[in-house]
């Protein structure tokens, strides 16, 4: 196991107050905490942080954890000598603010598990209590919302070892995935949650789902935006065009002096909701590059017969 | 080993009542309605026995006692985070869009 250096997690000296460590936990929670931080590790950087508050908060825990010395290094093989917490009274529910069920080996090695613990719970084999509900988060592809199906997902989770411990185990689940789900909802597996305590239920899995990202399409709630590459004289002079979209690939008719950035609407092609999302096809107008000598020969015949300034929106400096 | 499993789609057709929200985001009835008063969530119904709340509010809900909990905000400000989150992420969105086309 290894050692955890709360002091430098939090970039204190071991002297540092009460005041000190509050404030840098409360500044290192605003940087790392998941739901704000967009750090790539910050869920891994915030809970180590949080348990190293969860212990210099603490006036007891800290001058228990003070007592193992300074010689330690963050990182360094660790068992706590025997003994280490003789003398050591801890109130129960202590653990007031952070989630306990994050906190490393090293942590539950001192101070116990929150529910298990030494110094703390209701132990017992006559205890009952509700399994907590989770939750995660899956990616389907945008087509699923459109056919419904099953899906495989694989979820990963910890539970207690035979040793106490807590292991990282994977399951997998075959979801059945509903047609006309939005990206951000919510579907709800009953029982799936975290087994309950004794003759406890278990507590429910919540699954928020996400759509992969798509070269084509992209949503915004139930519609369904695709960008359509058109030639120029495409958008000037109109056109019939095949259009792909997730339901299949439709014909799509492209008024005369369409806009660059123009949108198309085919109602009820979104995502099929009880009230259909729209499907809207974005014009992109994609200039021919002009390489031969017979292509810049047109672009010559094209300006000469336009009087157009694109640019007469800019003023007489430009 | 793979389980078959069909669960129930939290939709914005389908509400949740009172008793649901609390459930699903572990709090009790009181910080709801503190919640409501605040203005952080806009139930429909005329009292806490008749409200009704769109399943996007669970997500605002957990996020506003996670804030809460973890950085020692209060309500308003805690409410106040998690609003400009949800505008970050739209923004963020929309960014990711551009981006791609």
């Amino acid at each position: 196991m290894e050692f955890k250096d709360y002091y430098k997690i939090l970039g204190l000296s071991r002297d540092a107050s009460q005041d000190d460590i509050k404030r840098a936990y409360r500044k290192l929670a605003r940087k790392y905490h998941p739901d704000v931080s967009s750090e790539d590790d910050a869920e891994e950087r915030f809970k180590e942080v949080s348990e190293a508050y969860e212990v210099l908060k603490d006036p007891e825990k800290r001058a228990a954890y003070d007592q193992l010395g300074s010689q330690w290094r963050q990182g360094q093989d660790f068992q706590p000598p025997p003994g280490w917490d003789q003398g050591f009274e801890f109130r129960r529910g202590g653990y007031t603010h952070a989630d306990p069920h994050v906190f490393s080996d090293f942590f539950e090695s001192l101070f116990g598990r929150a529910d298990f613990g030494p110094f703390g719970g209701a132990g017992g084999s006559r205890f009952h209590a509700q399994g907590n509900d989770t939750h995660a988060r899956i990616m389907i592809d945008l087509e699923d919302a459109y056919r419904g199906g099953r899906r495989q997902i694989t979820l990963k989770h910890s539970e207690l070892g035979p040793d106490g411990r807590p292991v990282v185990r994977e399951r997998t689940l075959s979801v059945s995935i509903p047609k006309g789900i939005v990206e951000g909802q919510q579907i709800r597996l009953a029982g799936q949650g975290e087994p309950g305590l004794g003759q406890g239920k278990a507590g429910d899995l919540y699954l928020e789902i996400q759509f992969r990202p798509h070269r084509h399409y992209r949503t915004e709630g139930r519609d369904v935006y695709v960008e359509l590459p058109v030639a120029p004289w495409e958008a000037a002079l109109g056109a019939k065009v095949r259009v792909p979209t997730p339901s299949g690939s439709v014909e799509v008719k492209i008024p005369p002096n369409s806009k660059a950035g123009g949108k198309l609407r085919l109602k009820g092609r979104g995502i099929p909701t009880r009230e259909p999302g729209d499907l809207f096809v974005v014009l992109r107008v994609i200039l021919p590059p002009a390489n031969t000598a017979a292509e810049r020969e047109a672009y010559q015949a094209f300006a000469s017969k336009f009087s157009f300034n694109p640019r007469k929106d800019m003023g007489d400096g430009a | 080993m793979t389980d078959n499993v069909t669960g129930i789609v939290l939709n914005d057709e389908r509400l949740v009542s009172l008793a649901e929200l609390c459930r699903m985001c572990q709090v009790n009835a009181d910080k709801v309605q503190l919640m409501v008063e605040e203005g952080v969530l806009e139930p429909v119904g005329s009292g806490p026995g008749q409200w009704r709340f769109e399943s996007l509010c669970i997500r605002r809900v957990r996020r506003v006692v996670r804030l809460e909990r973890d950085l020692g905000v209060n309500l308003a400000g805690a409410a106040l985070a998690a609003e400009l989150l949800e505008e970050i992420d739209r923004l963020r969105a929309r960014l990711r869009r551009l981006g791609e086309f």
